[in-house]
């Protein structure tokens, strides 16, 4: 099974909050692999809206994802997107 | 940041009588106002960015728990009630569950780090089962506020 791991920066002024968390849950569903979000020595599940509000990620704050499954590269791809692209939000920055 | 900082102990509401989202709403920032948290001149202000927010996406998150929440410029620091819903409200929550505790919390749109470690030590909390355990079962307000010692107490 691929392992696959990225660095990506929180870059929207608001962070990672409620519902941006909520698009990245939904999105890492959407995947079979097992991912996972690492900030410091923090490590939750992508797929917990619960354990993804812990990390309490602010602008600048660089997230690794962890991926691991068949579709590990898909998943990376789409998270590490969803984050860089500021969830939508850049206007707003 | 620990759930006393931010919670308005005055304005805890253990037997919410609304029965719908937007009177839950309602009734929780009224609770506010009375405990003197926000002024009565911002209540429809509050209440309809709570609303609006709620409309872009549900924040009700599962396993009973629903986080309505805005950021008005008029708040200074994060603050947070809850309110206790005996018999279920409708959040459209992800887990099409109906909700049993909602916490409502507010902050300033300039410090969005404090609201994201207000949200952080609401989620610490409400992701352990025995807290949303003891949290429904709570009858009065009493019971919250030792609850959440307890909890601050234990991070």
């Amino acid at each position: 099974m691929p392992l696959l791991e990225q660095d990506v920066e929180v870059v929207n002024k608001f962070g990672l909050h409620a519902r941006p968390a909520m698009t990245l849950v939904q999105q890492a569903g959407q995947f079979a692999s097992k991912i996972e979000i690492i900030k410091d020595d923090l490590t939750v599940d992508a797929k917990s809206i619960m354990s993804v509000m812990r990390l309490a990620a602010t602008k600048g704050t660089v997230l690794s994802l962890r991926a691991e499954g068949a579709d590990a590269s898909d998943a990376i791809g789409a998270l590490v997107e969803l984050i860089a692209s500021g969830f939508g939000e850049l206007d707003q920055a | 940041m620990k759930l006393s900082e931010i919670m308005i102990t005055k304005a805890l509401v253990p037997e919410v009588q609304a029965t719908k989202r937007d009177d839950v709403i309602k009734e929780l920032v009224a609770a506010m106002v009375d405990a003197g948290a926000i002024s009565q001149d911002e209540t429809a202000a509050v209440i309809k960015a709570i609303i609006a927010r709620e409309k872009q996406a549900t924040t009700g998150i599962g396993k009973g728990i629903a986080l309505p929440h805005a950021k008005l410029a008029s708040i200074k620091k994060p603050i947070a009630t809850i309110g206790l819903v005996a018999d279920g409200v409708d959040f459209s929550s992800l887990d099409t569950q109906p909700v049993f505790g909602v916490i409502l919390l507010l902050s300033n749109p300039d410090t969005p780090d404090e609201h994201l470690q207000a949200m952080e030590t609401i989620f610490k909390n409400v992701q352990r089962e025995m807290f949303r355990k003891f949290l429904f079962q709570a009858k009065d307000v009493d019971s919250i506020v030792e609850l959440l010692r307890e909890s601050d107490d234990m991070n």
